[in-house]
């Protein structure tokens, strides 16, 4: 039996072949590293994200996540339920702390699942796949398994937004959260110092309806990386990581700009740290590729 | 003018708060302007979230619900994490975009209230979210013309995605979907129905007030 044991939404970016493939793929691997599994929850549904919001009012959303959540307290009873998407966490969290507060909207909630012959009980905890590194693994016991540190690597850590508000991750900061900069230093690389754009918005999922107006918002973002001397960004939602990597090359069109940083997630540098391959680091999914990372990975 | 505008004479507060996500928060406001100064893409919004509050007490109905502004919000919950009133601004805004919406005032060439209307009929078909399917539509839903141009600007990103194996051609033809939709949909129909009751119900009981 692992170690630790979770259950797990994956979301739809997650799948197999979708944007955020590679933020699954070196996730199953740090977490075969350090023995935790993850029993994904059988038959999850979308949680409409922060965007849904048009088409579906405020109960039908709150019904999308309580389904996952009564699906999860039915499948792994007694596992905190853990997602690894900003979005999906904070839409999952956000449900179930809501509907526990409100019992009129519990009720609510309820009736309507009923017709899925489901039940909301509200008895789990919701959390981000970095918490449970932070408090149930902890700095010490990652760096215990640390074999080839990122020597000589600069990593701006660009945590965004929605792993850090509204909830953000526990004893951290909402203006100036430090725990990728932690946790890079425990892999043996060197955070970016006053990385100030650490907490500015991407534009989310406004990059493709104004994606302009959000490149400019991405373009500040990667010129502090670059001011900070940053070899890469390093950041744990796939919404940042996509918007950050993919359009930098429109963003040098546009203004002249000489962009070509890779932005990666902590779990691909957790990964190649811990010694893996660059496949089980997804390495491979990298649109700007990580040079540096798949120099040490092939060490 | 709406019926709905005559059934609460000159009370769009009490309106809001009845309709909107999280509506009962909007008289706490005190109008110190944080929120507006936080928000990522505030240069762009016709009205930012302090105005918005202070034009629904201001009994400002069409001006607000027509508002491009609310479309402009990333979510990014910046003004939550500072509002010194501790509004949930941010459930504000997509619940006015929502009641908008609804109500067939968001403006209809707006591209988040376009995006945001496929998102959600994108997830309703297989219970999750299609990628590339949505993507499609996305480009093209101001139109042929336009959308060929956005693709060839995206070409390059899109073979990207494609190599690196974060795009499947396939999801184009089908793709995955939620085993249960049937169970998911009749939820969401019942959740959708017990809301627009209880929403008819606060209405009643707000005109036998006035
Ligand atoms: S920050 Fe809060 S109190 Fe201040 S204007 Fe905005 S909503 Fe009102
Ligand atoms: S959550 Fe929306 S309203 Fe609030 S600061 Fe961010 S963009 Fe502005």
């Amino acid at each position: 039996m692992a170690k630790r044991e979770y259950s797990f939404y994956p979301g739809c970016s997650s799948q197999k072949k979708a944007s955020a493939y590679n933020q699954w793929v070196s996730t199953v691997s740090i977490c075969k590293e350090l023995d935790i599994q993850l029993n994904e929850i059988s038959d999850w549904n979308c949680c409409s994200a922060s965007i849904g919001y048009a088409g579906g009012g405020e109960l039908p959303r709150l019904v999308l996540s309580a389904r996952n959540l009564a699906l999860s307290e039915k499948e792994h009873p007694g596992q905190d339920l853990v997602a690894t998407c900003a979005a999906c966490w904070l839409a999952t969290r956000e449900a179930n702390e809501r509907l526990n507060h409100d019992a009129e909207m519990k009720t609510d909630a309820n009736e309507a699942l009923k017709e899925a012959g489901l039940e909301f009980k509200g008895e789990k905890k919701v959390r981000h796949l970095v918490e449970v590194l932070i408090e149930d693994v902890g700095y010490e016991e990652i760096k215990q398994h640390v074999k080839k540190p990122l020597a000589d690597i600069k990593i701006a850590g660009y945590v965004g937004c929605q792993t850090n508000r509204p909830f953000g991750i526990a004893g951290e900061s909402f203006e100036n959260p430090v725990y990728l900069d932690k946790l890079v230093e425990v892999l043996g690389g060197t955070p970016v110092e006053n990385y100030d754009k650490k907490v500015s918005c991407c534009g989310g999922a406004l990059m493709f309806s104004e994606p302009e107006k959000s490149q400019a918002l991405v373009k500040d973002i990667l010129e502090a990386a670059y001011d900070g001397g940053a070899d890469m960004i390093v950041t744990p939602c796939p919404v940042c990581q996509m918007n950050t990597e993919v359009y930098q090359e429109h963003i040098n069109k546009k203004y002249g700009t000489k962009f070509n940083i890779p932005s990666v997630y902590y779990s691909t540098l957790m990964s190649v740290a811990f010694g893996q391959s660059a496949k089980e680091a997804a390495l491979d999914g990298q649109i700007i590729s990580a040079k540096k990372l798949e120099a040490i990975a092939s060490k | 003018m709406s019926q709905a505008v005559e059934k609460y004479r000159n009370t769009f507060l009490r309106e809001v708060e009845a309709n909107v996500e999280e509506g009962q928060w909007v008289k706490m406001c005190m109008q110190c302007g944080v929120c507006s100064g936080s928000c990522p893409l505030g240069p762009h919004w016709e009205h930012p979230p302090q105005e918005i509050f202070m034009m629904i007490r201001a009994n400002k109905r069409e001006e607000v619900l027509t508002s491009s502004s609310m479309w402009f919000c990333t979510s990014c919950y910046n003004c939550i994490a500072r509002c010194p009133r501790e509004l949930p601004i941010t459930h504000i805004m997509h619940g006015l975009a929502h009641y908008a919406q609804r109500q067939g005032l968001a403006p209809k060439e707006l591209p988040t209230a376009k995006f945001a209307k496929r998102f959600w009929d994108n997830l309703l078909k297989k219970g999750r979210v299609n990628e590339l399917q949505l993507g499609l539509q996305l480009y093209f839903m101001n139109g042929l013309a336009e959308g060929i141009k956005t693709s060839l600007k995206m070409q390059k990103v899109g073979l990207g995605m494609l190599k690196t194996k974060r795009m499947d051609p396939m999801e184009a033809l089908g793709g995955h979907g939620c085993k249960d939709i049937k169970g998911l949909k009749a939820a969401l129909n019942k959740a959708k129905q017990i809301e627009e009751t209880k929403a008819a119900k606060a209405l009643e009981r707000l005109q036998s007030k006035s």
